[in-house]
């Protein structure tokens, strides 16, 4: 085995600042996304991902120049999620230096879109984000559906139905969420990472509920995922990306250390 | 001095342009047009997204026989990236089996998406990730990359050429050995994307540059 498992620090960016900074000793601006994805990159970040919270359409221009001004200085995999809605948004964010971009609630309102996108971009660069939450009850068997709009809105897909049929549009990797985990601090679902990761035949990435070490060693053992996203225990300096790859390392994960 | 980034409509050649002007003051220009071609001195070959496709796009914009020429008859250094690799074999299994340049003899072959790791989890395709490169030869693009160093790869097929001497890099994923790395006289081909594979693939791309085969 060679391959390594990725760590991707994730970033919220509204009109072209990191949303809250990122904690890094010795960074007066913390906001500054070129900043922050080269710190992430000198630390040995696997990629990176963006998830742009822009609410007005005006101001995602300034989206598009961050990403280019970080995709002329940070040469690892960036890929730039939220608002992508027409293969014109995935241009854009293509032609300015990302390398991938995620689709979300325009896959469920239109699969299609995904064919559409992975025809003409290539499957390499469309990631599908799926946020799921458990709808069986206690003693019965484990059931997931998709929700949208930060898990308010049932849409009644059954997720590991749901990711099969995204692959089968030509999504290159999946970013799976639990949206019960999300921001609990309570590490990943590893029921739902496993059952897609093994439905599927493309790349995982865990998502949501990241609160130590130990969820994201579990993440890879338990759940199958390929790589693991998260925010808050990075930003806030309560672990390194070098602390997280050596403790997973230890742990009998193959990493870039 | 101008290195040529062969644009032929497949893929996204942004990241490969800046990548090279971070590492050479030389210019660096996204082209088709036959005059820039002929005039560079350096080629890059990219390619993204399913081979049948490169390859009509190579001949539709009338650059494949410019490339073949530029093979055959120059000495003019060509680093090849991913697909861009791929379409220097003879063909590939890839949409039915699609005939390629034939630049490198041996074949394009599919990952088999039934291989498991050690956990007993299954091995995803494409190969999506970091990977080690166990260099098989030296060559000049190695100078300053250590034996074993990781790139970034995203692939389904890959290459497995016929004659070891073509074979500059090779990387294990489940059984298979990825010919990660071959080359022949001025031309040298990599899978992984040394665009996006951090110090180590910009340190490919400055080797490419000062390289004089």
């Amino acid at each position: 085995m060679g391959l390594a498992k990725r760590i991707i620090p994730c970033l919220d960016v509204d009109a072209g600042r990191v949303v809250k900074g990122v904690n890094f000793v010795g960074i007066r601006d913390a906001g500054d996304p070129v900043e922050i994805a080269k710190r992430y990159n000198q630390q040995g970040a696997d990629e990176i991902t963006f998830l742009d919270i822009t609410a007005s359409h005006e101001d995602r221009g300034t989206t598009v120049e961050m990403v280019e001004r970080i995709a002329g200085e940070v040469f690892i995999p960036l890929t730039v999620g939220g608002g992508i809605r027409t293969c014109e948004d995935i241009r854009t964010m293509l032609n300015a230096g990302a390398d991938k971009v995620s689709i979300n609630t325009a896959a469920v309102h239109n699969p299609d879109f995904v064919y559409e996108a992975a025809q003409r971009f290539g499957s390499q660069c469309i990631v599908v984000a799926i946020d799921a939450k458990q709808v069986s009850k206690t003693g019965s068997p484990s059931h997931w559906e998709i929700f949208t709009h930060g898990g308010r809105n049932a849409t009644g897909l059954d997720a590991v139905e749901w990711a099969r049929k995204m692959v089968s549009l030509g999504a290159g990797e999946l970013l799976l969420t639990s949206m019960d985990r999300d921001g609990t601090k309570a590490g990943f679902d590893l029921g739902l990472t496993h059952a897609i990761s093994e439905a599927v035949s493309v790349p995982i990435i865990a998502s949501g509920g990241v609160g130590n070490l130990d969820h994201l060693v579990a993440g890879v053992l338990e759940g199958g995922a390929d790589a693991v996203l998260a925010a808050s225990i990075f930003h806030f300096g309560e672990h390194s990306i070098p602390d997280a790859k050596r403790y997973m390392s230890e742990h009998g994960i193959e990493m870039r250390l | 001095m101008t290195i040529a980034v062969i644009d032929y409509g497949m893929g996204n050649l942004h990241s490969v342009a800046k990548a090279l002007e971070h590492v050479t003051h030389e210019h660096v220009v996204i082209t088709r047009d036959e005059r820039r071609i002929r005039g560079a001195t350096r080629l890059v070959l990219p390619g993204q997204g399913a081979i049948r496709d490169c390859m009509a796009e190579l001949k539709r914009s009338n650059v494949q026989g410019l490339v073949q020429e530029v093979l055959t008859n120059t000495d003019k250094p060509l680093l090849g990236i991913c697909v861009g690799q791929q379409m220097l074999l003879d063909d590939s299994e890839e949409n039915e089996g699609t005939t390629c340049l034939g630049f490198i003899p041996g074949r394009v072959r599919r990952f088999n998406d039934s291989m498991r790791d050690d956990q007993g989890h299954r091995l995803k395709v494409p190969h999506m990730g970091w990977n080690r490169v166990d260099q098989n030869h030296s060559h000049p693009l190695w100078h300053g990359i250590d034996n074993g160093e990781r790139f970034y790869f995203v692939h389904s097929y890959y290459v497995d050429a016929a004659d070891d001497n073509s074979v500059f890099g090779t990387t294990h994923y489940g059984d298979v050995g990825v010919h990660a790395a071959i080359g022949r006289g001025p031309v040298f081909a990599v899978q992984f994307h040394p665009e996006k594979s951090a110090d180590a693939g910009l340190r490919l791309l400055e080797n490419f540059v000062n390289w004089e085969p």
